[in-house]
């Protein structure tokens, strides 16, 4: 049975992914069309004349390269804290013993239980209180490190045999030095999985950046590009090319680092 | 490990201390953010669901228990919890349902082309909830939308009562089923193919070997997705508030939504912080509940 109908099968898995991928095919279909086309019925699939009018318009109506940027921004800066943050932390679990050590791990895996609605009022009251609404330093700081990515480094770091460690000891290679020259270099796969899924997150943040930014110039894309629908006399066809202009960054970076993120977040999350 | 907490050849016992403080020095990052962004702020959101604060969220006085009080008095406040409590099994189902099912057709390998309709099946993973949710804003227009449009109908898909959650859930479904596919794909190719080959040896026909040797090995993961999608159905807000706004009437107002209204829009962030202890509280109790449930269900290797 299983193999009788091979041609069959991947014609049905071809028409399904077609279907799952169909909104973002519609919206980039509508990205295309001029106001007048979309808006007559019955509902158009295929723009007759395709126009790039909505993407100029886009670009004119908001400041799209400043949200573009300031999202860029902060994802690369949480995703180089993170990374480092959990490496750093992870080292210090894997290859030392220490006073505390079982204590202050179930203490970090205990945030995975704490969803961000029951902290996320009180760190909007901090970040505000420290003055540092409206700026990168509130959307970065808050996540600057996570336990999933303590946890994942921690999982890649016990599958370094041990004497490697025991070996570069012997030779006098310091702590610092085996970590930067040796650990990471051969944790590079689970580091940028970690990178990969922490730079996705953060592109796609909605809550925390709606809360704490406040002029047009700060909007990351998510809040910039939704802001535009709630907008008066907004058209379809501008909101559709914001859409489609902030998707390429994050689908692009999907596609080219799927595998190993996959990869990775399972490593972690369920053999562990 | 005697290694690392001996003493090294040739080493004074300074040498000896100075290790000993530097794993202290590797947490230090950590620790600090996540005592400044996680304990402290879950601490005072707990301290601060027992007081009452001014508009700017400075502390004014304590009321004991008072927010949950008015809390539980609320008119609307019953509809909120059965919407939040409605809307997890709403996504997690189908979500999951769909997930495998996708896996399932995918994890063949006389397909061609099997990179691109992975690709194409997890693509959501890549998509923010707030920028689905535009999209999805207008496939459900009533006039010039897609969806009265393929399905015959003439529905008010967000305005109408009976609809409207529908309609969001629909919308988060979609986001979930990638990362739910992808997860169950990889755990359907880690299962051995030796175990499948003797099943079918053994007379086992397509179900009987779905359900006695493919489940229970990929059961690990079904347990992790399951409780992936039940977290992130309790923290769905970017789509709602997009959408609907909680509306009609209440009709999508979740705990969430309300929280953030409690405390944005009404500057009440005693009864907020209250209200998140309890979306806390219901996340907690459900969790514990399925980590039960895998001790007798799910089967490690």
């Amino acid at each position: 049975m299983r193999n009788r109908m091979p041609a069959l099968k991947g014609a049905v898995c071809i028409v399904l992914g077609f279907i799952m991928i169909f909104p973002v095919l519609y919206a980039l279909s509508i990205s295309l069309m001029p106001e007048s086309f979309i808006a007559s019925y019955p509902p158009k699939f295929l723009p007759l004349r395709p126009t790039l009018d909505n993407y100029e318009k886009v670009f004119q109506t908001a400041p799209i390269v400043r949200f573009v940027f300031n999202s860029a921004f902060v994802a690369v800066c949480i995703m180089g804290a993170q990374v480092l943050t959990s490496a750093l932390a992870a080292y210090a679990f894997v290859y030392f013993d220490f006073v505390g050590k079982r204590f202050i791990f179930i203490a970090i895996l205990a945030t995975m239980m704490i969803p961000g609605e029951a902290i996320i009022i009180s760190n909007y009251l901090t970040v505000a209180s420290v003055h540092l609404l409206d700026r990168y330093a509130g959307l970065i700081l808050p996540y600057c490190a996570s336990a999933l990515g303590i946890f994942l480094m921690r999982q890649q770091f016990l599958t370094v045999p041990k004497e490697f460690k025991e070996a570069a000891t012997m030779d006098g290679c310091s702590d610092t030095r085996f970590f930067w020259l040796v650990l990471m270099p051969v944790s590079l796969p689970a580091a940028s999985a970690l990178a990969i899924y922490c730079f996705i997150n953060t592109w796609n943040q909605y809550m925390w950046p709606l809360l704490i930014t406040n002029s047009t110039n700060m909007r990351t894309v998510q809040i910039g590009i939704s802001m535009l629908s709630f907008a008066d006399g907004m058209s379809y066809g501008l909101i559709m090319a914001g859409f489609i202009l902030i998707l390429i960054p994050s689908v692009v970076i999907f596609i080219l680092g799927q595998q190993r993120m996959v990869g990775g977040l399972m490593a972690g999350s369920v053999k562990g | 490990m005697s290694q690392l907490s001996g003493y090294r050849p040739g080493e004074t016992p300074v040498g000896v201390k100075r290790r000993k403080i530097t794993p202290y020095l590797f947490l230090m990052p950590v620790l600090v953010f996540f005592i400044a962004f996680y304990y402290y702020p879950f601490l005072r959101t707990i301290f601060t669901s027992f007081a009452v604060t001014d508009a700017s969220g400075q502390f004014k006085k304590l009321v004991g228990l008072k927010n949950f009080q008015m809390i539980f008095n609320r008119k609307d406040f019953g509809t909120i919890l059965l919407n939040t409590l409605r809307f997890v099994p709403m996504i997690a189902l189908p979500s999951l349902l769909l997930g495998l099912l996708l896996a399932l057709l995918a994890n063949r390998k006389a397909i061609h082309a099997s990179r691109l309709i992975e690709t194409m099946f997890s693509l959501p993973m890549a998509i923010a909830s707030a920028s689905a949710a535009l999209v999805w804003a207008l496939i459900y227009n009533p006039v010039i939308g897609v969806a009265n449009f393929l399905l015959g109908t003439n529905i008010n898909w967000l305005a109408d009562d009976h609809y409207a959650m529908v309609s969001v859930a629909v919308v988060t479904v979609w986001l979930e089923i990638g990362s739910n596919f992808i997860f169950l794909l990889t755990a359907l190719r880690g299962v051995p193919e030796e175990l499948v080959e003797s099943a079918r040896i053994d007379g086992a026909n397509g179900w009987k070997e779905f359900f006695h040797i493919t489940l229970p090995m990929i059961s690990p993961t079904l347990f992790f997705v399951i409780f992936m999608d039940v977290m992130s159905s309790f923290q769905a807000f970017g789509q709602i508030r997009i959408l609907t706004q909680g509306g009609p009437g209440i009709a999508t107002r979740v705990l969430v939504y309300d929280i953030y209204l409690e405390a944005f829009m009404n500057y009440r962030f005693g009864s907020a912080c209250a209200e998140s202890l309890i979306l806390f509280a219901m996340m907690l109790a459900i969790t514990m509940f399925q980590f039960r449930f895998e001790n007798r269900g799910v089967h490690y290797a």
